[in-house]
């Protein structure tokens, strides 16, 4: 049988690898990937949440849509700004844009 | 109701497993070797290729995939409410309505500011 | 009902080593069809959990969508990266601290607080449920979801263009 807490787990480790990615990858595109990531894990604790519990009016995939309403814009607006960054600098390494670093 | 979609799953699985079967396993033991670095350069309408396949795209590949994916979000709304629409009344008419409406100004916005247009 | 452990843990198995990729792939164009795998995997699990219509918003939106722009602006920026190239930076033992120390945390917190939880809700017909509390209990994020989507694609359309036209 699969339990909540399957689920549970499954996004929890989702959410560690896409955290870790946002924490290390020096690609600014691999950040937005990594969040990607990080995001569908929540979805997948929500839409498991709304099937286990009740009152199971669905609520829980309403939210998941917002969610990946939110993801789109984000994903649209963060890589515009990685263009912009990209045309300025000639790099999308993060660690190389330091210009207001000290 | 997820039964059902075994069956698509097994669908999915087998015609994946038939085309890497085919490609990777049974034409890798069939077709003959023989390499050559004309053979192995990148096929380029038969004249010789000039510079790396890795080229610069232009950025208004990116404006149209924007515009694109705001659309497909409106489309993931307008599914259940079009599904759901006997039931709910005139009432969420008037709300579609005024989510497209806002939708609008931003398509608007990028036709008058040429992202539609293929310079 | 038997067949439902073996097809989650197959999924779990593709998602998981696909988010794997995606993380530490040398290569971002990889990585980028790598993230492909992980949104189907994703959409398997929502199968398994009778959402068919958020996997198929997970298809068209991530699939379609999200990994399209990000292909294109991968095209647009970064040569793909050389053997020579770091692709982590150098906060990496930290940051496998932080992310091992939060996980322990969630799954102590799972296995002390969430009840084994096996029995599913008893749920509705997906779509036309959705839709009616889209339009009823969810009136106003779904409104302020249209001035989000709005406001992104003008703000991206400002940024992504170049100045001089």
């Amino acid at each position: 049988m699969i339990t909540l807490s399957h689920y549970l787990a499954l996004g929890a480790i989702l959410f560690i690898i896409g955290m870790f990615g946002v924490l290390t990858r020096r690609n600014a595109i691999g950040i937005l990937m990594s969040i990607e990531l990080m995001l569908n894990a929540v979805n997948l604790n929500f839409v498991a949440f709304s099937r286990y519990l009740p009152p199971g009016a669905l609520t829980g995939q309403v939210f998941a849509i917002f969610v990946i309403t939110v993801a789109a814009a984000e994903a649209a607006v963060g890589l515009a700004i990685v263009l912009g960054l990209f045309r300025n600098f000639r790099t999308v390494n993060v660690d190389e844009i330091n210009l207001m670093k000290w | 109701m997820a039964a059902d979609y075994a069956y698509v799953g097994l669908f999915l699985l087998v015609g994946i497993l038939f085309v890497v079967f085919t490609i990777e396993v049974l034409s890798r033991l069939l077709r003959p070797s023989r390499p050559n670095p004309e053979k192995l350069s990148t096929y380029e309408c038969g004249e010789r290729p000039i510079g790396g396949s890795w080229i610069q795209f232009h950025v208004r590949y990116y404006l149209y995939a924007l515009v694109y994916i705001v659309f497909a979000v409106e489309t993931v709304f307008l599914f259940p409410w079009a599904v759901a629409f006997h039931r709910l009344g005139f009432f969420a008419f008037i709300e579609m309505m005024i989510f497209i409406a806002i939708l609008l100004v931003g398509l608007a916005y990028a036709w008058k500011k040429g992202a539609l247009e293929w310079v | 009902m038997s067949i439902e452990l073996p097809v989650f843990y197959f999924l779990a198995a593709i998602t998981i080593g696909a988010a794997l990729i995606v993380v530490l792939g040398r290569n971002i164009v990889h990585c980028a069809f790598s993230l492909v795998l992980a949104f189907f995997g994703v959409a398997g699990l929502y199968v398994l959990l009778d959402a068919e219509f958020l996997a198929a918003v997970q298809v068209l939106i991530y699939v379609g969508g999200i990994t399209i722009l990000l292909l294109f602006a991968i095209m647009l920026t970064s040569r793909a990266s050389g053997p020579g190239v770091r692709i982590l930076n150098e906060q990496l033992g930290l940051s496998a601290l932080i992310a091992g120390g939060l996980f322990f945390l969630l799954i102590y917190a799972l296995w002390k607080g969430i009840p084994a939880l096996a029995i599913k809700v008893p749920t509705q017909a997906n779509v036309p449920t959705i839709g009616r509390v889209l339009m009823t209990s969810y009136v106003l994020p779904f409104e302020v979801a249209s001035v989000l989507l709005l406001a992104a694609l003008v703000g991206a359309l400002i940024l992504a263009r170049k100045e001089k036209d």
